[in-house]
């Protein structure tokens, strides 16, 4: 931790004293890279975290630079004023954007960036008001105050003062409730819908974010070149921050900052090197970046950062703090009738009938098992109940209400946590992070207030939650541990753990004991049993008959995607019906 | 606006709509088979045209360095492969597919050049030379990563369309070319003027469309692309190479590039840099097909094409913006139609 902390002022000393010691073309290399870093932060956030990616930045930082240069030179302006409009503007093209494209799969938004990347270069180079493809000149410079930044030493630092901030900022996020919720829609989606967290709305948020950024580097940009043309907002700038983003590193901030200084100190110097190598002048700087960008995807897809990294001593995450739990749900004791009531529920793929016409309850408080052969559409009926896939006929009604078809996140505020048959965890992530995610509904931090950090309290509690609910499961030891560092059987309980931290008021279990040693899954019986004395309802899809047979209190057994039989874990066992569908007839 | 006016804005539209409709087919096949969104077809559909405006004016084109330099390195790259995974006995015949094949063309054609051959043999040569740049690029720059996910993907895809822009630059210079038109006839029909070259673009993306569905719906290979297509890993449980179905699919979507690049270059001026807007306006067909669907992405192109003939007739300078913009609307169409997916990671 100290010797972070040196490291961090090492570098704060060395970034502010710069302009006062290196010659002009040093202060200018600098300000270009903090400008390039502010937008390669956003990449970071979208591509590296959210795992969404754009190519059309620099038609943000475009739009950012043109509302001020319109507003200061036409009407006279103030740029403190053009700033906010520059954002509002931003704010509402990419809220259009994202809601355009980031409801589909993950290739539409690139390709739909590079195409209002190009329209927009088009756009700024053909409208006559905005001077066309000579741009407009005459940008004030900007005062604060009784200060004039017009002398670049002097805007160097205003420029470093807002990238730090961009990076604080983005740190914050990356540590906070959205941070996970955002980290889990890159491979995770399905798994973080499940616990609360609108991945349509998140990604947009992500998208937004980073087109803020970029606005307000352009602005930055705007006053300190003072003239605007569209050349350095067309499309191949708009790859190059996505490439300084990759090269550096898009899962880390430091990445962003790495990444703009590689590229912008790179180019400098093959603009430079190249025309002498090859006897001719031209934009020959890009056939080395392309290489460059392939061999990395190829080798090193983490990009540099890493690197760097290495030399770091590892931060030692910070203990956990006891602190009072989150609200959690109110728990309605002793309901009369069903908790969840499945009526003729049908599923069919084309023209497979996976679920037919099913029909079951369960009551408040009950363990009920769910069972059947491979293929009885145990699964499938799971992936209902859950919202993972909708209905094709039938309903399903929690404490009295149609949740059929609803979107898993809706589900999920009921109350109502879910496992997977196959294990989701974010396996880079921290056990203690995976299951603060579970406890998503529970906090209410949004963007904002996690950047700005005003998120501790909340977040110290939930860390205090998840933590209660690891050593719950029996894994105290292991909550600083990544998650992909744990034996599957114990990543098992790590899910468990994670729908606990939710607070549910009914539990969803696929295949739990699945993978799990003897002993293991006699703890795990114990634990099941236990949250059912304080009242919570669970459901069980198993495999292991000994498991099922001795912990639940009931039994629905399927086959074929029907019901075959329901009743006491005896009654089951003695069934001929059953007997016979699991045996073949004998 | 008059009707003649009107009927010359839709030819023109037609015949570039066919071109970009050849092109967004490749883009589909890419895809669907390998899962790449193909940025730097353009660059192809370029060196098509600036390989047969070489060879027309009796200069070696740069396409032979460039082919022999892109072959050697995916040479070294496949013998690096093949020793690696101990298969010595067939290193002489994999190096004669991967360097033997491309140096044949790229001697043919230093042979050719000076030679002023008839018109069909130049094409011939240029529709070799470019088609052959599509495996070798495949094997160099996405077999190693064809796992990876659709993101990286396309950032590679990128990141190759910058360097083959910079490539262009290198091998065929900075001045744009424009090939004379095959034919110069043109005929009547009522008060309508066609010209038989307009006609040529069209009947030649027809038959080649035709030539798709036949080998997509007779020949085993077209089987096997479309079986990859459906279930990857399907596909190779019953013996399908995911590496060959890359390879097959780079020759077929080079050829239809290099295609594009001989049917468009009467048209218009080609520079090195011209490709990324030509692929662009494929993609806004694509997408309109989903990027999955042939007759929806062919009929994109075509809406693309006369979408930019009547723009440029009322707001030329504002050509491109209007094509671009139009992914907007189709994208809010799809996103609303599709209910969203799992990324695939």
């Amino acid at each position: 931790m100290k010797s972070r902390a040196v490291a961090a002022v090492a570098f704060a000393v060395a970034l502010f004293a710069l302009p006062l010691i290196a010659p002009p073309f040093w202060v200018t290399l600098g300000n270009y890279i903090g400008l390039y870093s502010i937008v390669a932060l956003g990449l970071v956030l979208l591509t590296g975290i959210a795992g969404q990616t754009s190519f059309g930045q620099a038609a943000f930082v475009g739009l950012g630079a043109y509302t001020t240069a319109y507003l200061t030179t036409q009407y006279g302006a103030s740029p403190w004023l053009a700033l906010p409009a520059g954002l509002a503007i931003t704010l509402v093209v990419a809220l259009a954007l994202g809601f355009i494209t980031l409801r589909m799969q993950g290739h539409y938004l690139p390709l739909a960036t590079i195409a209002w990347g190009i329209s927009l270069f088009f756009l700024f180079g053909n409208l006559e008001w905005l001077g066309g493809h000579t741009g407009m000149t005459g940008i004030p410079a900007l005062t604060l105050g009784p200060i004039d930044l017009k002398d670049e030493r002097r805007f160097y630092v205003l420029i470093w003062v807002v990238t730090l901030a961009a990076l604080f900022a983005t740190n914050n996020l990356l540590n906070s409730r959205q941070g996970r919720a955002l980290r889990a829609l890159k491979g995770g989606l399905e798994m973080a819908e499940a616990f609360g967290v609108n991945g349509a709305r998140l990604k947009i948020i992500a998208f937004i974010y980073a087109a803020l950024l970029a606005c307000v580097s352009g602005w930055l940009y705007a006053h300190l070149q003072r003239f605007v043309n569209p050349t350095p907002f067309g499309i191949n700038q708009g790859i190059e921050y996505l490439f300084m983003a990759v090269v550096g590193g898009a899962g880390s901030v430091w990445g962003a900052i790495i990444g703009a200084t590689l590229i912008t100190l790179l180019k400098q110097m093959l603009q430079d090197v190249l025309p002498q190598i090859l006897g001719r002048a031209g934009n020959f700087e890009i056939v080395v970046f392309g290489v460059l960008m392939i061999l990395l995807l190829q080798f090193a897809r983490d990009g540099v950062w890493p690197w760097f990294a290495r030399w770091l001593p590892r931060r030692k995450p910070p203990p956990v703090a006891d602190a009072p739990a989150l609200p959690g749900r109110e728990k309605t004791a002793a309901q009369d009738g069903a908790l969840l009531e499945v009526r003729n529920v049908r599923k069919a793929f084309g023209g497979l009938v996976a679920v037919n016409d099913l029909t079951f309850e369960i009551r408040p408080g009950e363990i009920l098992g769910l069972i059947g052969p491979n293929g009885a559409g145990k699964s499938t009926t799971f992936a209902l109940i859950s919202g993972a896939l909708p209905l094709t006929a039938g309903e399903v009604r929690f404490q009295g209400e149609s949740i059929g078809s609803r979107e898993p996140y809706r589900i999920a505020r009921l109350g109502i946590a879910r496992t997977f048959q196959h294990v989701r965890l974010l396996p880079r992530m921290r056990v203690l992070d995976n299951v603060a995610l579970g406890a998503y509904l529970r906090g209410r931090a949004g963007v904002l207030r996690a950047a700005l950090r005003l998120d501790r309290d909340e977040e110290r509690r939930t860390r205090a939650v998840a933590a209660r609910a690891i050593s719950r499961v029996g894994l105290a030891e292991h909550q600083f541990d990544d998650a992909v560092s744990l034996p599957l059987g114990k990543q098992r309980i790590v899910e468990i753990a994670r729908a606990l931290a939710a607070d549910p008021s009914l539990l969803l279990l696929d295949e739990p004991a699945a993978g799990l040693r003897y002993r293991e899954k006699q703890a795990l019986a114990t634990l099941l049993r236990s949250l059912q004395r304080e009242g919570m309802t669970i459901l069980l899809v198993e495999h292991d008959m000994e498991f099922v047979m001795g912990l639940t209190d009931r039994l629905i057994v399927m086959d074929f995607g029907e019901k075959l039989a329901e009743g006491l874990p005896v009654e089951i066992q003695r069934n001929p019906v059953v007997v016979e569908a699991y045996l073949g007839g004998v | 606006m008059d009707l003649s006016i009107a009927a010359f804005l839709t030819q023109d539209g037609v015949t570039n709509g066919a071109i970009y409709a050849l092109l967004a087919l490749a883009l589909v096949l890419v895809f669907t088979v390998t899962r790449i969104v193909w940025i730097p077809s353009g660059e192809f559909v370029t060196y098509g045209t600036l390989t047969l405006a070489g060879l027309q004016l009796g200069k070696p084109p740069g396409t032979i360095g460039l082919l022999i330099g892109v072959a050697v390195v995916a040479a070294i790259v496949e013998s690096f492969a093949t020793i690696r995974d101990g298969e010595w006995r067939r290193l002489p015949q994999r190096l004669a597919l991967w360097l033997g094949v491309p140096l044949v063309i790229a001697g043919a054609m230093a042979w050719a050049a000076p030679r002023a051959l008839p018109l069909p043999a130049q094409v011939l040569l240029t529709l070799a030379a470019v088609t052959a740049l599509g495996p070798l690029l495949y094997r160099i720059v996405y077999q190693p990563i064809a796992d990876a996910s659709v993101l990286v993907l396309l950032i590679v895809s990128v990141a190759l369309h910058l360097a083959l822009t910079g490539l262009g630059l290198w091998f065929f210079g900075a001045e744009g070319s424009r090939t004379p038109p095959f034919t110069g006839a043109t005929f009547q029909l009522d008060a309508m003027t066609f010209s038989a070259q307009s006609l040529l673009v069209v009947a030649t993306s027809i038959v080649l469309i035709g030539a798709l569905y036949l080998f997509f719906g007779r020949s085993l290979y077209g089987k096997a692309l479309r079986a990859t297509a459906v279930n990857r890993i399907g596909a190779r449980l019953v013996g399908i190479s995911p590496s060959f179905a890359g390879a097959l699919t780079f020759v077929l979507a080079a050829l239809l590039c290099a295609f594009c690049g001989v049917l468009i270059g009467p048209i218009t001026t080609i520079y090195y840099d011209s490709g990324f807007l030509v692929s662009l306006k494929g993609f806004v067909g694509a997408i309109i097909g989903g990027l999955i669907s042939y007759p929806l992405a062919a009929a994109g192109a075509l809406l693309v094409g006369l979408l930019e003939a009547f723009s440029s007739f009322w707001a030329s300078a504002f050509k491109e913006v209007i094509v671009f913009t139009l992914i907007i609307p189709v994208l809010l169409w799809r996103s609303l139609t599709t209910r969203h997916h799992e990324e695939d990671e």
